[in-house]
C-alpha cells in the first residue's frame, strides 16, 4: 500500500516537473547582425538616454570603476551573489546580438534572448509597465554605446536555485506582465511620477520587504526594506523623518543627494542618485513627478505644519555644554569627536553639518544606518563625486578609535536626547554584528 | 595608488587604501605641520580641509579622499597671512605650539559657516580641539578679532 502511494507521489512530482519544465520553455530568438548605430535617431537615443538614467540602469549595470554598462556589478542577496551582465552591444559578451524583439522580452517578461529565464533581480516585474516607445528609446540608448567585451563572473546561487527554468515558477506566483494604467482621477503630472517610478526606477525594488521566496510583499508596499546591511527607510507616512517628504525637499534630495532639513544619501541609494537621478539628461519635471507621486504616499503636506518648530528644536539639541558633557561621558564622547561637525545653530541647519536631530538613522526602529556610518564612516573608494553623503563631505570613520560599548552608548544617548522613539534594544550586540559583517564584505 | 589635490597641487601616493590620511601627509608627502596627537579623532591635532571642510585626518584612510582638494596649515594661505593667522601672531596664541595648525584649521570652517561666532558657536565647533596648555582664553579672542576683520568690521581691533 506504502509502496504503491510512494510510486503514485513520485510519479506525480515527475509528470509536474515536466509541466513545470515545459511551460518555462521559450523559444530562442534568432541572433541578428549588432545593428549599426547611424540606425537609430539621435532623438529617439537621446529619449533612451533620459529614460536609462532615470532607471538607474548602471547601478547593477556598472560596476564601481568599471566601463559604463560592462556588467560585473555583485548584488548581495539571501540566496547568494548575483551579478549583474553586461549589457553593453558586444557580440560576444553582451547583447550586441539582441533583435529590438529580444529585448523586449527580457524588459516585459525576464526572458533572455536563448529562451532562458532571467532573475528578478532584474525587475522584469517593474520594466513591463513601459509604453512600447520607452522600450524602444532604450534598446536604440543601449546598442549606441561602445561595445565591451568583458565577460562577468558566474552567480552564486545554489542548487536548485541555479536552475533558470524554475524562474517559470517563481513567475507563475508572483509576476503579471501588464503595462502601466494611468489614474485618471489624479493628474497628468502626478501619472508621470507614478509611470517611472514604478515602471522605470523601481524605488520598490529597495523600499519594500521581500518573502523568503524573494518577492515584494505587495500589502507592505514602500513600508522599507534591509537591502546590503543597511535600512532602506519607508516611503509612506511610516517613514520616520520628523520633517514630512515635501515634494520640494524630494526634488533637492534626488537631484543632489542632499538637503538640510533631512540629510543626505548613503549606502546604495547613492549611485542611484549621484549615478543617475541626478543627471542633468533627467529633465527637472521628471523628478519633480517622481517626487510628487511619493510627497503624496507619505502624505507629507498633510503633515508639514510645523516644519519650522521641528527644525529650530532640532538645532537647538546640537549643543552640549561642557556642564552636560561633565555628567554624562556619551555627550562628553560626542562634544569631543562629533559637535563639531555636526552642530547647527538656528534657524535651519546648514546642508554641509549634517542635523542628527532630523535625521532619519536615529529614528528608525533598527540602529542599523547609524551604526553603518559610525563604524565605517560616510565615503566610498570611488571618486570625491561619488562620495556617500553630501558632495565632497567625507566623515571619517571611528570604527577602530571606538569600541562597540562606547558606539552602542553614543547611539542610546542621541537616541535618547535628539528623538521621541523608545530606546534601542541590544545595540552593543548589533554593534559588535554589523562591525563583523562590515569586515568580512571588504 | 591614490590620486588628490594637495594645497593646489595633483599629487599621487603609493601608501595602501587604509593608510590614514595624516601619515601619507607627513611621512609620504613631507607636509608635517599636521600634528599626530591622539590618533583617535578626538583630540584635532590632525585637522586639515577635504574640499574646503575641517576633517580629522588620522582616522580618514587615503582612499577616502582620492580625487578630493586637501588643504593643510601650509596651504591655508600662500603667505601665511590668513586673518587666523595673523590675529594668531598679533595675540600671542601658541604656548607650545604643538595643537595650534589643527585649531586654525577647525577656526577657518568655524568662520566660513558661523562668520559672526557666538560664544556658544566657538565652544560647539572647537570642542573636539584640545590644547594641554590651556591657551584657549586667546584662541577664542583670535577667532574673533579674526572673524570681525573677515567680516571687514574693524571696530575689534
Amino acid at each position: 500500500m506504502i509502496r504503491r502511494v510512494s510510486i503514485a507521489i513520485l510519479v506525480t512530482a515527475c509528470f509536474m516537473l515536466a509541466g513545470l519544465l515545459l511551460l518555462a520553455w521559450r523559444p530562442s530568438i534568432a541572433p541578428i547582425e549588432p545593428p549599426s548605430p547611424s540606425s537609430f535617431s539621435a532623438e529617439l537615443v537621446a529619449k533612451g538616454e533620459a529614460l536609462s538614467a532615470a532607471g538607474h540602469c548602471a547601478s547593477c549595470h556598472t560596476q564601481p570603476g568599471g566601463q559604463l554598462f560592462a556588467g560585473g556589478y555583485r548584488l548581495n542577496t539571501p540566496f547568494g551573489a548575483i551579478f549583474g551582465t553586461n549589457i553593453t552591444p558586444d557580440p560576444k559578451t553582451g547583447i550586441g546580438v539582441w533583435s529590438l524583439e529580444a529585448f523586449t522580452r527580457a524588459m516585459r517578461e525576464g526572458v533572455a534572448r536563448d529562451g532562458s529565464h532571467l532573475l528578478p533581480a532584474f525587475p522584469y516585474y517593474a520594466f513591463t509597465k513601459l509604453s512600447d516607445d520607452d522600450v524602444r528609446g532604450l534598446y536604440a540608448y543601449l546598442m549606441t554605446r561602445p561595445a565591451v567585451n568583458s565577460t562577468v563572473p558566474a552567480n552564486t546561487l545554489p542548487f536548485p536555485l541555479n536552475i533558470r527554468a524554475f524562474q517559470e515558477g517563481w513567475k507563475i506566483l508572483f509576476f503579471r506582465s501588464t503595462r502601466y494604467q494611468a489614474d485618471p482621477s489624479k493628474s497628468a503630472e502626478w501619472n508621470r511620477g507614478a509611470y517611472l517610478a514604478e515602471g522605470l526606477a523601481d524605488c520598490t525594488g529597495c523600499h519594500t520587504p521581500r518573502n523568503p521566496l524573494g518577492a515584494e510583499e505587495v500589502e507592505r508596499a514602500y513600508t522599507g526594506a534591509v537591502i546590503e546591511g543597511w535600512i532602506a527607510p519607508a516611503l509612506t507616512e511610516a517613514n520616520p523623518s520628523p520633517v514630512p517628504w515635501t515634494q520640494e525637499e524630494l526634488f533637492t534630495y534626488l537631484r543632489t543627494g542632499v538637503t538640510s532639513l533631512h540629510g543626505a544619501t548613503g549606502a546604495t541609494m547613492t549611485p542611484v542618485i549621484r549615478g543617475a537621478l541626478a543627471l542633468p539628461v533627467v529633465p527637472d519635471s521628471d523628478i519633480r513627478a517622481i517626487a510628487l507621486y511619493f510627497s503624496g504616499m507619505d502624505r507629507a503636506s498633510a503633515r508639514a505644519n510645523d516644519v519650522d518648530a521641528t527644525t529650530r528644536e532640532a538645532v537647538a539639541s546640537s549643543y552640549v555644554s561642557s556642564d552636560q558633557a561633565e555628567n554624562d561621558p556619551n555627550a562628553d564622547r560626542y562634544a569631543s569627536a562629533c559637535m563639531s561637525c555636526h552642530y547647527n545653530a538656528g534657524p535651519t541647519p546648514l546642508a554641509s553639518r549634517p542635523e542628527l536631530a532630523l535625521n532619519s538613522s536615529l529614528m528608525l526602529a533598527e540602529p542599523t544606518n547609524f551604526i553603518q556610518v559610525v563604524l565605517n564612516g560616510v565615503t566610498n573608494t570611488a571618486t570625491i563625486d561619488n562620495t556617500q553623503g553630501a558632495r565632497g563631505l567625507v566623515m571619517p570613520e571611528y570604527g577602530s578609535s571606538l569600541t562597540d560599548g562606547e558606539i552602542a552608548g553614543l547611539a542610546a544617548y542621541l537616541r535618547r536626547t535628539r528623538t521621541k522613539y523608545p530606546p534601542w534594544s541590544d545595540l552593543e550586540k548589533k554593534v559588535a554584528a554589523i562591525r563583523r559583517e562590515s569586515a568580512a564584505s571588504r | 595608488m591614490t590620486t588628490f589635490d594637495l594645497n593646489g597641487k595633483t599629487v599621487s601616493v603609493q601608501s595602501p587604501d587604509d593608510a590614514a590620511l595624516l601619515w601619507v601627509i607627513r611621512d609620504e608627502l613631507g607636509l608635517t605641520g599636521t600634528k599626530f596627537g591622539c590618533g583617535i579623532g578626538f583630540c584635532g591635532a590632525c585637522t586639515v580641509h577635504v574640499e574646503g571642510r575641517a576633517t580629522r585626518s588620522c582616522i580618514t584612510p587615503v582612499a577616502a579622499v582620492a580625487g578630493a582638494k586637501i588643504t593643510t596649515i601650509e596651504g591655508l594661505d600662500p603667505a601665511g597671512n590668513h586673518p587666523l593667522q595673523t590675529a594668531w601672531l598679533e595675540l600671542q596664541v601658541p604656548q607650545c605650539g604643538y595643537c595650534q595648525p589643527g585649531q586654525i584649521m577647525q577656526a577657518a570652517t568655524l568662520l566660513k559657516d558661523f562668520p559672526n561666532p557666538t560664544d556658544q558657536d566657538i565652544n560647539a565647533v572647537m570642542a573636539g580641539s584640545v590644547c594641554r596648555c590651556m591657551t584657549y582664553i586667546r584662541i577664542r579672542k583670535a577667532i574673533k578679532l579674526a572673524a570681525a576683520r573677515m567680516r571687514g568690521d574693524t571696530s575689534h581691533d
